[in-house]
Formats: structure tokens, sequence, C-alpha cells
């Protein structure tokens, strides 16, 4: 155990760097390039803090604790330092939040808040890019970038890609792909990992645009659909429709790390294709009610009501069952549906039928 | 999934996710992990970054292959000899593991003698794959501990599947890599909650929690619980039950949210069986091919629209919960079969469930592996089975210190030839698979634009050696035929592929790769052969 003060309070830790230690003992300091998924860089200087005895401030996220160190977190040296720092970040930032989708959830437009930021007395040259929105899934809006190079950190150290990088240097260095190219000319695989950690709006889900600021949507973890993996997430939900999957960081599954299917492929959710009504084969509607029914949008079908729809489907599991014996019924479980589900059917076909003839298409 | 019962005693993947960083080998047959299993496969190259080794044996030279220690190009169906070949040079080396295997397997004496006449040489004429590099492999899975084995569809879908997962299991065994962290014999389930259809009863052999409908103790328990009598005879396999259509056997077919007429094998031969059944009620989110063929379809609810459980490929069951409302009049899967349930029966009562959490509750109490698991307990995260009772914690890995069986069972086996071979008329062999940007049939990620954009169609993989004499370059259009059928699919020439091989996925409709592929079953697991089927490819135009 190690023994230190962090603003005056005495604290013990095993050890770590201050920005772990103080933030396990309910301490905050800023952050900007420093992410919980991702190993420290120490970039930004906007966790600086000063130590006792060291003549410069320390960057926080990756100054290690030792024995009788004495932290102060909030001095005005400490605040000063701090509020130039985002003076200079602010300087070379559009001042678009009213539109940016990250608004309400940008790290930087909080700190700049935080630190009162308003004018800044740095009046230099500023990055004009244009939107980069060839991609899918992906909108690119490099004035917004503060250079953090979390997602370049996270397509290395969490997906092990290296799609993207920073390229040039100076004043004139700038994320991309090692040529500049769109995303999907590069090796690039569209997991989103970068999306995810982008502290400002430089890099936001093409698909979610638009559709709502996280004060206005509510959060539900959940499992992905698609693989064997059973990754976690959170849909993201506002006004019954889901308009973003979010990274959900606490789960020993995936940690937040998400694949393209995961991550963006939640609309056929809200596809105009999806079945709303049950449907009946049009001749059988016409045997059993000697009309020509409602017509539906697919050929050879009615649409009918929920009722008509189940005393068909029993009548004709039963009909099979009394005709030809129960193992005349085969039933198909799925893969997709939950374990309630499989279960029930399973159940159904056991107990109602009296069939083993139970099974789903992917054996594997 | 049988394969490893019979060497275990329990078919599930052995190990957890989050082990396989402790990995200091890895061993990857039969699975494109990166595109099939994205979030593990990123895993296995984080850790082969961080210096652990990795022997990839596949076909093609998929994208792990790239930074593979070793990559194996095995000819398709040839993966018993690959992996008879490398129990052969581990033990003729004296590299495995003694104790583990005086301790705690049986058989190893029967398999030694089997394996004892795969020697490099005659494997590399079986597999094509060189002599020395068979060897390298076996001496760098037996001296990296611990080692992962990977794989998945690519070696249960073959005819001879369930043989290929005991001889896996035989070459962890002798390793000792069983029971161990960053080890494991590790089979990774292609779908969402595969692992969990199969751990609540949708076999037709075993009730839930694999107990057999056959075994007289445990259908009496059955039929106490359900009070009523049950059929003691296992059921029909998909494969099986459209064979039952196609003759008359079978009448009527209840398919909830699957789409047999895309992703079943041979699908002309489905097609006509489901045609001939007096009634089809097929129960879906889509419209969906299969639909198009149904008496009655039933509109779904899909994941986000209802609570319940997914059981992952570790055997972890996790939450899935309600976000929204489902569209329309459409209803979530578990009330749909309540309501039909109580029209089948005069106890309405027993299928009266307020919520899947209720469902569950009765689903463990029956279920050995689930007989700690509660809905209530999953809100605080995933747990993985067995989970035997209420306070315990749940199970990381299998197999510790002692089998499910007791001992593990090396299994003899010897290699055996696909159920179809390349010939004259049909030179190449087909093998198939999936893709990063498309799921199953398709149904789903068709729907989403972007998708669509990455992967717009199926382009079939064909070696240059093989397209040049065919008269095809990259981007032409060629006909693909087998002795059930036939597509049309846009190539492309990639030297990522074996000569002698082309590579197709199911994913989409208009290229029905199915058409193509062969009914055969592997005798036991009665998985069909998806994965070698022989085809001869012509180019289409001028
Ligand atoms: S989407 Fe994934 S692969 Fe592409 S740049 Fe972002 S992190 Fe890298
Ligand atoms: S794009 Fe976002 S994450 Fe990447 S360097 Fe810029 S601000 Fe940081
Ligand atoms: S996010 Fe990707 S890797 Fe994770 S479960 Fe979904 S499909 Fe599988
Ligand atoms: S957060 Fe510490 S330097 Fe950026």
């Amino acid at each position: 155990m190690t023994t230190l003060t962090i603003n005056g309070k005495m604290i013990e830790a095993p050890g770590g760097t201050i920005l772990e230690v103080s933030q396990a003992n309910g301490i905050r300091i800023p952050t900007l390039c420093h992410h919980p998924a991702l190993a420290p860089k120490g970039a930004c200087r906007v966790c600086l803090v000063e130590v006792k005895g060291s003549r410069v401030l320390q960057p926080a996220c990756t100054f290690p604790i030792s024995e009788g160190m004495e932290v102060q977190t909030e001095s005005p040296k400490v605040r000063a330092a701090r509020k130039f720092v985002l003076e200079l970040l602010l300087s070379d930032h559009p001042k678009d939040c009213m539109t940016c989708e990250m608004c309400g959830n940008c790290e930087l437009q909080d700190l700049i808040y935080e630190y009162g930021v308003k004018e800044t007395p740095f009046v230099g040259e500023q990055h004009e890019y244009p939107l980069d929105d060839r991609d899918p899934f992906i909108i690119r809006d490099m004035e917004k970038c503060i250079r953090c190079r979390r997602c370049i950190r996270a397509c290395d150290e969490i997906q092990a890609v290296n799609a993207i990088t920073m390229i040039n240097r100076g004043f004139r260095s700038k994320v991309a792909t090692s040529f500049d190219t769109r995303l999907q000319d590069s090796n690039c695989v569209f997991c989103g990992q970068c999306i995810s950690v982008c502290p400002t709006g430089a890099l936001t889900e093409k698909d979610s645009h638009g559709l709502g600021r996280a004060w206005q949507t509510t959060k539900v973890t959940t499992t992905c659909p698609y693989c064997g993996v059973g990754c976690n997430f959170d849909l993201n939900v506002r006004d019954g429709k889901v308009v973003k999957v979010t990274s959900h960081w606490n789960n020993p599954v995936n940690k937040g790390a998400l694949c393209v299917k995961g991550r963006f492929g939640w609309q056929f959710l809200h596809s105009p294709d999806r079945l709303t009504k049950p449907l009946m084969k049009s001749s059988l509607w016409k045997e059993r009610k000697g009309t020509e029914g409602a017509p539906s949008r697919y050929e050879g079908f009615v649409e009918t009501d929920w009722e008509t729809a189940l005393d068909a489907v029993a009548e004709g599991l039963l009909t099979a069952k009394s005709e030809d014996g129960p193992d005349a019924v085969g039933i198909l479980a799925s893969a997709k549906c939950t374990n309630e589900e499989n279960y029930l059917i399973q159940k159904l076909a056991r107990r109602e039928i009296g069939t083993n003839n139970v099974d789903h298409c992917a054996r594997l | 999934m049988s394969g490893l019962g019979t060497s275990f005693g329990s078919g599930a993947m052995t190990n957890s996710i989050e082990d396989l960083a402790k990995a200091k080998a890895f061993f990857i047959i039969g699975s494109n992990t990166t595109e099939q299993h994205p979030v593990i496969g990123a895993g296995v190259k984080r850790a082969v970054r961080g210096g652990a080794k990795l022997i990839v044996a596949d076909p093609r030279r998929i994208e792990l292959a790239r930074m593979a220690t070793l990559h194996l190009m095995q000819r398709p169906g040839s993966d018993i000899a690959l992996l008879n070949g490398l129990c052969h040079v581990i033990i003729r080396e004296g590299l495995y593991d003694k104790a583990f295997v005086a301790d705690r397997t049986e058989g190893f004496e029967e398999m030694k003698t089997t394996v004892e006449k795969y020697t490099p040489a005659y494997v590399s004429e079986i597999t094509g794959v060189p002599a020395d590099d068979i060897q390298a492999a076996a001496r760098c899975y037996a001296t990296s501990k611990p080692a992962a084995i990977l794989y998945s569809m690519g070696i249960t879908q073959h005819a001879c599947g369930h043989a290929t997962v005991m001889a896996i299991a035989n070459l962890a065994m002798l390793c000792g890599n069983l029971g161990v962290e960053g080890g494991g014999v590790n089979p990774l389930r292609g779908q969402n909650n595969v692992q969990g259809s199969c751990d609540m009863g949708a076999l037709p052999d075993v009730f839930p929690g694999y107990q057999k409908v056959a075994d007289p103790v445990l259908r009496a328990k059955m039929e106490k619980a359900w009070g009523k009598t049950l059929s003691d005879k296992p059921g029909l396999t998909v494969v099986e039950m459209m064979n039952a259509a196609h003759t008359g056997k079978l009448k009527a077919m209840y398919i909830m949210g699957e789409n047999p007429l895309v992703t079943d094998p041979d699908l002309h031969h489905v097609e006509e069986a489901l045609k001939r059944l007096d009634f089809l009620v097929i129960q879906d989110i889509f419209f969906t091919e299969t639909a198009a063929l149904a008496d009655v379809i039933l509109p779904a609810a899909a994941f986000a629209e209802k609570d319940g459980t997914f059981s992952n490929t570790e055997r972890r069951v996790q939450l899935v919960r309600k976000a929204v409302e489902p569209p329309g009049e459409a209803k979530p899967d578990w009330q749909i079969i309540s309501a039909i349930a109580r029209r089948l029966d005069e106890d309405k009562e027993s299928w009266e469930y307020d919520s899947p959490a209720a469902i569950m509750a009765e689903a463990a109490a029956i279920t050995p592996q689930y007989a700690g698991i509660s809905h209530k307990r999953l809100e605080n995260g995933g747990i993985q089975w067995p989970c035997p009772s209420a306070d315990h914690p749940g199970t990381k890995i299998l197999h510790v210190g002692k089998f499910s069986r007791g001992l593990g069972k090396f299994m003899a086996v010897e290699s055996i030839p696909p159920a179809e071979l390349p010939d004259a008329e049909y030179p190449l062999t087909l093998t198939t698979g999936r893709r990063l940007q498309h799921y199953h049939s398709g149904s789903m990620t068709h729907q989403v634009a972007g998708l669509n954009t990455l992967l717009p169609e199926e382009r079939m993989e064909i070696h240059p050696a093989d397209a040049e004499p065919l008269g095809l370059a990259d981007g032409d259009m060629a006909s693909i035929t087998s002795r059930r059928g036939q597509v049309k699919a846009r190539v492309h020439l990639t030297d990522r592929i074996k000569p002698g091989v082309v590579f197709m996925t199911f994913h989409f409709p208009e290229t029905a790769v199915n058409l193509l592929t062969i009914a055969a079953l592997d005798p036991v697991a009665k998985i069909p052969e998806y994965k070698v089927a022989a085809v001869r490819v012509t180019r289409v135009g001028s």
C-alpha cells in the first residue's frame, strides 16, 4: 500500500496513476486523450495536476503515485493551465455545437463549459476540412478533431487493424487512412471502435444523424442478435424507435468492442418490410370464410386477424396429427429466438403434439 | 456437438472468451474468425501481436492466415488426416503431456495405433500440406502451453464432422490443454443463440439440458414435470424432416424464425418438400423466401422488441431486453407459441406465462445446467452454465480436474473422404462460408443500406490458375453447376484460395449457393455437408 495525499486528503492505494487513484476516491480530474479502454497516452495535458516537489505540472493520467506524494488537482495554477489548454483547443474548433451530432455528449464541450472558456485569446489559423461522408456508417468531420488519437489507438489496441493513423506533420497533421482514402478503400472493417472512443463530434454514426441527442435518448442494454459471440451493447431509443447502438463497456464478453453488424446493423428493426399483420393464403381464407378477404401486399396472401390465424394454425397441426399421427408434424425452432421461446416451442412439440420432430436449422 | 460429447461428456466450448488472451498459441481450423466471430477474431489478433503463436488450417488465406506463424492450406474435407498427422508427430517425438494422458484419459493406445500410419508424408498426400509444415505445426502446438483450439462450421458442416471434432479433442487431450486457462477446445457457434436452442432441447433426441428422450428415467422426470406422457422415439432432424415431407410422411410444419429455403442444403429438394406439405406455418419478422410457401404467416417481434435470454458460444446466458414495441400487430414469439399451445390443449393453464422470466423459471427447474439461473440474477450480468444452484457463480472453464464424463476419451478416427469428390465432369470443389458484412440468409442485414454498400453482391472466389483456362476474368459472370442445381455469380480472382477450390457464401438469395450443396449427413451429428460439393464452372455470355 502506498500512502499519499490528494487535495489534503490522506489516501491509501495499492498503486496506479494519479488519475486512477483519484477516480477510485471520488476525485474527478478532467481528461480528453484518456480512455479507460485504452493505454494511457498523456497527450492532451488537460489532466495536469500539481505534484509537490515537481517544478512542472504533471499529467495525472500517466503519472504514477508514490509514497508520501502530495497532489493538488484543483489549485489555481492547475486550473489556469487547463484553461490555457482548452483555449488553444477552442481556437481551432468550429463553434457550431447547435447542430453538432455530439452536442450534450461531447467531452470538449463539457470542459469548455466547466472552465468558462468564452472568447479565445488566440486568433490563429483554423483548419478547414470538408466533411467526409463518402463511407457508409461513419462520418468524419476533421475540423472537430482535437488530435487526442483515441481513435487511432482503438483501431490499434482493440481492433488490431490500424486502418487510420496521423498523416502529415504539425498544423497539417490529421487522422486519416495512410493515403487519405475513403475508409472502404483501406483495411477498415467498420467496427466503429474509433467512433465509440472519440470524445468530440469528429467521428459519428452516419445513420443516426439528426435522430436524437444523448439527453433525448434512453439506453437499454441488450445482447447482439447476430453471431454467437453474444456481445453486449446499448440500444439508444427515442420516441419508441432505436436510433443508435453504442458500446457497453462493462461486460466480460466484448468489453465495449463490436463488429459492423452489431454496431450498425440495427436498421432492419424499423424496415417498412417488417411483417405487421398475420397473413393467410388467399385460398385458405376463402375455404374458411367464403369471401375474398382483405388483400395484402404479398401476392396470394390476405391479411387476417390473430384469432383467425391462430385457429387455422391449431387446426392445421391437429388435422395432421389426427390423420397421420404426431410424427406427421415437424417443428423448427430457431437459433435466432430466445431460450424461453425455444423452450416453449419444443414443449409444444413434445407435450401438445406428442412428437420429438423438433430441430433448428444451424446445428453449430 | 456430439463429437465433444463423446470425448469429454459435454459438447460446449470448454473455455471462455476472456480466457483467450492467456493462450500462448492458437490452432484455428475451419473458422474464419475475424469475419464469422469478429470480436473474438480481434482478440486473437491482439494475443498474436502480444507474442502468442498462431497456426491456421484453412484452404483460404483468411485474414488471420496473414499473421500466422504457420498457414496450412489443407484440401477441403481432409481435416481428420491433418489432425491425425499432428497427433502422430507429437507422439513420435514424445512431445505429449504424459501425466495428463495417464491420469485423465482413456483410449490412448488405440488412438496411438490408429495415427501410426498418418506420417507427415502420408498426410501430406491427402491434405496437400507440405510434410515439413505438418511437423512444424505439431511441434508449435505441443510446445506452447496453454494452447487454445478454435473451430467453427468449417469443421462441423461436413459429412464427417462428428469424427473430426473427436480428432480435435484427441489433439487437445494429448497436450493436456483441457481444464486450463488459455487452452481448451472451443467450438464457435454461428448464430447468436445456437447454444441456447440446443440447451433448451430444440433438438430431436433430447429434452432441455441434453436429457435423452429415449432414457426412461429422464423421460419419466419430464412427464412428471409436464403432466403428460411423452414420445420415447427420437425425432427427425431438419434434413430428415425435409426428406419425410418429400415422401409424404410429414404433413404439417411449424417453422419459427428460420428460412430453410435459403439456408438448407440442396434447395430444389427443400422447395419441393415444403410444397408437398398439407400445411405450413411460418413465424418470422420478414416475408422470407420460405414464407412465400406458407398457409399462415405469423408476424413476430425482433430481439429489441421482447425480453428473454440468449446463450452465447461460451455458455453465457445473457439478458435480451425489450427496448421498443413490435411494429403493427407483431407479437413476441413466446406469446404466439403460448397462444397456439392453448388451442391444442384442454389444460390451458400450463400455457399461461406472464413473462419470459416465468418461462425461464420453469425451464431452469428441469434443466440441470440452468438450475441456478434466473432473470433476476442475470440483471447483474450473464452467467456461464453449468450453474447448478442459485448461489453458484457459473463455470468459466469446463473439465477442470475431471471431465464431465469422468475420463477424457481418445477416439481413434480414420480419415473419411468427402461424400462427393471432384471428377472429370465436376472438377472443382465448392466450399461455403460467411462474410463479415452479412449474416445468414441476409433477411436482416440486407435491410441495412450501409452493409449492402460494403458488400453488394456475392462474388465467388476462384484461383487465377483455375479461372484462366475457363476464360474467366475478375468480375465476369459465371455459372456454377453441381449435380443438384445451378447458380450464376460474378467471380473474384484471388490467390487467397487454394487452386482447385472455389468459395461462396449463402448470404444472397439471388445466388443461392445451397442449390448446389449436398444434403449428405454426418451419420451421428446429422449436420449436412455444406462444406464440400463438386462443381463445374463456366463463363456466362461473351
Ligand atoms: S471502424 Fe474500426 S477498423 Fe475502421 S478505422 Fe475505425 S476502429 Fe479502425
Ligand atoms: S477523430 Fe476523435 S478520437 Fe480521433 S484524434 Fe480526433 S478527436 Fe480524437
Ligand atoms: S457485435 Fe459482431 S461479434 Fe459481437 S455478437 Fe454481434 S455480430 Fe458477433
Ligand atoms: S488525459 Fe491526461 S494527457 Fe490527456
